[in-house]
């Protein structure tokens, strides 16, 4: 039992969203494991990037949005009063759905995270900082003879990778993906993908996607939510094979959605 | 009487809008055939075609009449001393309020004048019936002929836009030439150096006398009237005070509004805020002159400093409140327009709201703010009814905010309030400062644009 749970990185509990009087998630109760990927599927406005969103607390910024419920990570909960959203964002890197590099330049925008945190205080310590990061984005080989260019001129992949190294540069444990590719065209959304498969070595990795063949590409463990509900979880070749629920059956062979 | 002329056209003019749409619709109707263009645009291309020609008619008529009628009756009394006032003379005799000696001349050239106007009057009613009629009745055989009403409509539309703007242009240009003119023969007389470098500014000493018959050793004299310096140390002194006032106010409000308060508080306090740019800006002078000032000089004397009750910083602190909304209002917008996802981007990272304003956020909006402060600096410079009132007349050059000091606007205003002679280098003077004044807040506006764009081309 104790083995089998040290596998858990997050684990929601009755997790329950209100954005004013309309309720957006009905008792989510989900597990992810630790370095793997986890990808969420379902409609639209199904609920799967309040939910990401509710791992790092992302919702406190939205000023009509009550969390209730619980979500553990490590086995300690997110939704405390006392927990510090710095440090639990420090550990928890977002990646949003439209590259939103900052108007400043490519080593800035790494940069920024470890400044915050005061980390790499030192001259050489941030260049290694922002150089490690790079690489592990698979970005370095493309803009290291142009650090001090704005990030806002690179492509809309590299862009996205850029936003992927700014998340990687705080060194956290969960990498949270909002639909990371959808503003990609196809050989940029493959490099992302290479990209994921390369970091759920160190990284516990959740994706929101709506391309169910990504979710097939990149995920061990995918969940079907519908109407702020989760349907089914369950390993991706499970769910997308042979599927429990008649609901996700007809989603994944595209009867709607 | 060319009021009712104009409203008759206006009538005729609205009305064959109505009769040109019904015609086409008829047209429609009766003859089951499909029109190049909407019923309403033949109304329009009706109503154009019915005002527009006998409008341009009747105003070149108003303008060119008076002068055609007066060279008439001129002609005929060439042996006039003064034709000009022989001319006033017979007009006013003719309006009945003549006060002078009525000679036989004047009689006649009235009785002349009054037949003028009289068949003056009576072609001009003919001219426009026939071009009313004629316009009309040509426009309406092309309605019934079908043609592209649609197109010339369009014409005509943006024919009309192109003269509008054509007039704010040439308007801008005539006012340029006007201040460029007049300053040139001021600087005729005073030398341009010693008008931009001098330290000593007393243009009543210059009142006495025509420009032209000034002697060189008059103008040594002269020469230390009209030194501008001063004038422009005052108004970059209370500008700059000003902007000391407005700046971080009106940046923090900005920010405070646009990032920290709900929307409930931003819904009425952002308007509130903006009253204080619609106070008119003579309230602010007497508010400045008559209880900030006195205010100042109370605490200053208990604190015993001679305090001048007309000081600059009076008059900045105000101008400072007055100029608040400009920057609040304009740097809330522009926060406002910072993306979202930037935001998203900087929290997820951990950074604290007020990390993420500073470094991500401000940034972003650095072309705006600096434009919105730019812009609050040459209202700062332009502005005039607060430093008439609160700054003082006396151009000392100083930078002690407790003493009086004079600006531009205010010496413009004190060189042109009165009866002037226009030659006198007194009056000229004005127009060099306009000029000046022009030139400055001009080269400001350039470079808050190439600050804007060069921000603009690094993050965008």
């Amino acid at each position: 039992m104790e083995l089998k749970n040290s596998n858990i990185k997050i684990k929601s509990k009755n997790l329950n969203v209100y954005y004013g009087n309309k309720q957006a998630l009905h008792n989510i109760n989900l597990e992810i494991n630790n370095k793997e990927v986890t990808a969420l599927i379902g409609p639209s406005g199904c609920g799967k990037s309040t939910f990401i969103r509710c791992i790092n607390r992302m919702n406190d910024t939205i000023d009509i949005c009550r969390v209730d419920g619980s979500i553990e990570i490590d086995g300690k909960e997110v939704n405390d009063k006392n927990v510090d959203v710095v440090t639990l964002r420090e550990k928890i890197g977002m990646v949003f759905q439209k590259p939103n590099p900052f108007p400043k330049s490519i080593y800035d925008n790494i940069a920024y995270g470890p400044t915050i945190h005061g980390i790499g205080e030192k001259k050489d310590e941030m260049d290694k900082i922002v150089e490690t990061s790079l690489k592990k984005a698979a970005l370095w080989d493309e803009v290291k003879d142009r650090l001090n260019e704005p990030g806002t001129g690179l492509s809309g992949g590299q862009q996205q990778r850029l936003c992927i190294a700014r998340a990687l540069s705080v060194n956290p444990e969960v990498i949270l993906m909002d639909e990371p590719c959808s503003a990609l065209d196809p050989i940029a959304t493959a490099k992302i993908e290479e990209l994921i498969d390369d970091l759920k070595k160190s990284y516990t990795i959740v994706i929101v996607t709506h391309s169910m063949a990504q979710a097939v590409r990149v995920s061990q463990k995918t969940g079907f939510f519908h109407l702020g509900k989760i349907i089914e979880v369950d390993t991706t070749e499970k769910i997308f094979k042979n599927p429990a629920n008649k609901m996700t059956q007809d989603y994944i062979t595209g009867r709607f959605g | 009487m060319n009021i009712l002329i104009l409203t008759i056209i206006v009538l005729f003019s609205l009305s064959s809008y109505y009769f040109g749409r019904s015609e086409a619709r008829k047209l429609i109707t009766t003859n089951k055939i499909r029109l190049n263009a909407l019923p309403s645009y033949y109304g329009y291309y009706l109503a154009v075609w019915c005002g527009l020609p006998a409008l341009i008619i009747l105003s070149l008529w108003s303008l060119f009449e008076p002068t055609i009628i007066k060279i008439l009756i001129l002609n005929n009394f060439s042996n006039v001393e003064s034709k000009d006032l022989f001319y006033e003379q017979t007009l006013s005799f003719f309006n009945g309020n003549f006060t002078g000696e009525i000679t036989n001349d004047i009689k006649i050239a009235a009785e002349r004048y009054t037949s003028l106007n009289n068949i003056a009057y009576n072609s001009k009613i003919a001219l426009l019936a026939s071009v009313l009629v004629f316009s009309t009745s040509y426009a309406f055989k092309k309605v019934k002929s079908n043609n592209k009403a649609r197109d010339d409509v369009e014409l005509i539309l943006k024919g009309l836009l192109f003269v509008s703007s054509l007039m704010a242009i040439l308007t801008t240009l005539g006012i340029i030439l006007s201040l460029l003119f007049e300053s040139l023969k001021f600087f005729s007389t005073i030398n341009l150096f010693d008008f931009i470098f001098g330290t000593s500014w007393s243009p009543q000493r210059a009142f006495v006398r025509d420009a032209s018959t000034i002697t060189p050793e008059e103008y040594l004299e002269l020469k230390d009237a009209f030194g501008s310096v001063p004038l422009f140390a005052g108004t970059a002194f209370i500008a700059f005070i000003a902007m000391c006032v407005a700046v971080p106010i009106g940046l923090f409000s900005g920010i405070y509004l646009a990032e920290y308060a709900s929307t409930k508080v931003r819904k009425y306090s952002k308007p509130i805020i903006e009253i204080l740019a619609g106070i008119p800006t003579v309230v602010y002078g007497f508010f400045a002159a008559l209880t900030v000032g006195p205010f100042f000089r109370s605490i200053g004397e208990s604190l015993g400093l001679t305090v001048s009750s007309e000081s600059a910083l009076a008059a900045g602190l105000i101008m400072g409140i007055m100029i608040i909304p400009y920057i609040s209002s304009l740097s809330d917008d522009v926060i406002n327009s910072v993306p979202q996802s930037l935001r998203d981007g900087s929290y997820a990272v951990g950074a604290t709201k007020s990390e993420t304003i500073k470094k991500v956020i401000i940034p972003a909006a650095l072309p705006g703010i600096i434009g919105s402060i730019l812009l609050a600096v040459s209202r700062a410079i332009g502005e005039t009814m607060i430093v008439v009132m609160a700054a003082g007349l006396a151009a000392n050059l100083t930078i002690n905010p407790l003493e009086s000091t004079t600006t531009i606007t205010t010496q413009i205003v004190m060189i042109l309030v009165g009866d002037q002679e226009f030659d006198s280098p007194k009056t000229q003077a004005a127009f060099a400062l306009g000029l000046t004044l022009f030139v400055a807040t001009l080269f400001l506006n350039y470079i808050a644009l190439r600050v804007v764009k060069k921000y603009r081309e690094k993050y965008e």
